[in-house]
């Protein structure tokens, strides 16, 4: 498990040459390569990694700033455009496609002297609960090999988990950065949307994707927050950052009020998991939280909103995969119909297609208005009864997952009993606020997610409360 | 009740240029049902009045000065994940048969 120290801390020693950027990706590149058997990582980024290393440590021996992740080793989710090795999405059909920009996530972790040594695994385009919609492996869990790691960022999880970097990246459309930190044991953390740049992420369902860290404590993902947060110029839907740094962190619990969400705490929460969260609450209690009971009517409505716009978005969004620009091209066509068919039917796996043909069904003339429309409009009533909650009080609390990690091959034959790993973590999506897992303590050897959500925008005070409610779990 | 037929399924595959295999059309035919059985809580739900959310952060037209910026990226970097390339276009099969 990981013994990497804070990541602040990793930073300075590095500035001062008291560490060096090149023995940090060795360790890396050496706990990646120790672990492979837990298939967490599809490509190492080897030859790049360790050049970005020489010259980090150069600079910090020149006195010259390396910045405020010198010499960080991190791993990205593969959905993120890299430089130095493939981009596939863990999928087939964009094997073999090298970036030829970078996300601007990763540039901007670069400029603080980051640097990214490996791509981990996620079920394909990141649709998924537990990487088993990869197409190329299943990532297993850090606790138990024969159990799922979560998804759809099972493999950054994991990694952060087995100390392979100090700090994973991944992207949260439905939960799918919440949910495996929540199964894996880590800090996962959903900023609001808008919050951190898209750009150079491969896109699944537009209106919901946010890009977020993973790491083992809330200093560490704020840290890496802040460096990544803020408007970008080639994400036009990107937002104003606070003008304060999200990793100075203290909020004082007496007289926050704090909301349990009435409706994650019904018959299909596995009892010990609800015991476990509530003393953890309990601890809140003591520290001086008012905590109360806060009903949200639509929020067990949002998985079937999500998976109505969220197929929608993903059936156009993968409409770009046709085999002339970019991915596989299928060789033998006689013309662009063929090409277009057999590409896309070779190159997508099952899940990929199975969403883009609900897509297809619920835009369809005749069904749109049916299932879209009444989808986004219970969308809005979901938002409002957030926003009427977030009058009454500062956050809300409950669980990350109604269970623990999975059997491998559990859930893979009932797509809709996969779908609904996500109950808990996907109405914040809709919503579009942050959110955040940390490790509340373990059921039967298995981590267990304690999952807080906050206004949008909020995201420092969030963060905040994470450290707070971490350092109460803790003790 | 939503109840697609394998019709249904092949004219949706056509849709969104896919085409299957007689075991994914079984497959699919029983999934997509399920599905759209498990979706369809939402037309009892009471939305009157209310207007849908495409976008939830409210930000209204981001513009940005309409000028050139420079990545620095050359068009054979752009193009170099192209399957077929031709005197810096993007060759296709040809549509008409």
């Amino acid at each position: 498990m990981s013994d990497w120290q804070a990541i602040r801390s990793i930073a300075d020693d590095v500035r001062s040459s008291k560490l060096k950027a090149t023995d940090l990706v060795e360790k890396a590149l050496g706990a990646i390569k120790e672990q492979a058997a837990y298939d967490a990582i599809i490509t190492t980024v080897e030859e790049r990694a360790k050049l970005r290393a020489k010259e980090i440590d150069e600079k910090s021996s020149n006195h010259q700033d390396a910045g405020r992740l010198a010499g960080v080793p991190f791993i990205a989710k593969d959905n993120f455009l890299a430089f130095g090795a493939e981009t596939t999405a863990g999928s087939n059909i964009l094997k073999g496609f090298n970036a030829p920009y970078q996300a601007t996530a990763i540039e901007r972790l670069e400029a603080e002297g980051a640097i990214c040594v490996a791509k981990a695994n996620l079920d394909a385009f990141a649709h998924g609960s537990s990487t088993e919609n990869s197409d190329f492996m299943v990532t297993k869990n850090p606790h138990d090999k024969t159990r799922v790691a979560g998804g759809s960022s099972g493999g950054s999880a994991a990694a952060v988990s087995l100390g392979m970097t100090p700090f994973a990246i991944g992207s949260d459309t439905g939960g799918s950065i919440r949910l495996p930190a929540s199964f894996c044991g880590c800090v996962g953390y959903k900023p609001t949307y808008g919050l951190i740049s898209r750009s150079g992420v491969v896109a699944m369902a537009s209106s919901l994707d946010v890009v977020g860290p993973l790491a083992m404590s809330v200093d560490d993902v704020a840290l890496v927050t802040d460096v990544m947060a803020g408007q970008d110029n080639l994400d036009s839907t990107t937002i104003e950052r606070d003008k304060m740094s999200y990793d100075d962190l203290s909020l004082e619990l007496k007289g926050q009020k704090v909301g349990l969400i009435k409706e994650y705490f019904d018959d299909s929460l596995d009892p010990m998991i609800k015991q476990l969260i509530q003393s953890n609450i309990d601890k809140l209690t003591k520290a001086g939280a008012e905590i109360t009971d806060v009903s949200l009517p639509s929020l067990p409505l949002a998985l079937a909103v999500y998976y109505i716009v969220c197929p929608a978005e993903v059936s156009s969004n993968l409409g770009r995969y046709d085999g002339q620009r970019f991915g596989y091209s299928y060789p033998d066509a006689r013309t662009l119909e063929e090409s277009y068919l057999q590409s896309r039917s070779i190159g997508f796996g099952k899940e990929a297609k199975r969403r883009i043909m609900v897509g297809s069904y619920v835009l369809s003339s005749g069904y749109y208005d049916a299932y879209y429309v009444k989808a986004q409009t219970v969308r809005t009533k979901l938002i409002n009864e957030f926003n009427e909650a977030f009058g009454r009080v500062d956050f809300l609390i409950g669980p990350t997952a109604p269970m623990t990690a999975f059997k491998i091959g559990e859930n893979v034959d009932d797509p809709l009993k996969m779908y609904l790993t996500d109950i808990m973590t996907v109405g914040v999506n809709l919503a579009g606020l942050p959110a955040i897992s940390l490790p509340g303590g373990m059921v039967d050897g298995l981590p267990v997610g304690l999952q807080l959500m906050a206004p949008q925008r909020a995201d420092r005070k969030l963060l905040g409360l994470a450290k707070t409610v971490e350092g109460l779990i803790k003790c | 009740m939503a109840k697609l037929t394998r019709e249904d399924i092949l004219k949706l595959a056509q849709l969104s240029k896919l085409s299957l295999t007689e075991s994914e059309i079984t497959e699919f035919t029983t999934d997509i049902n399920n599905i759209l059985n498990y979706v369809e809580q939402l037309q009892k739900v009471d939305t009157k009045g209310l207007v849908p959310t495409s976008q939830v952060t409210g930000l209204v037209n981001s513009t940005r000065p309409d000028k050139i910026i420079d990545y620095g990226y050359s068009p054979a970097d752009l193009l170099k994940n192209v399957p077929n390339v031709q005197e810096q276009q993007i060759k296709v099969k040809r549509i008409l048969e």
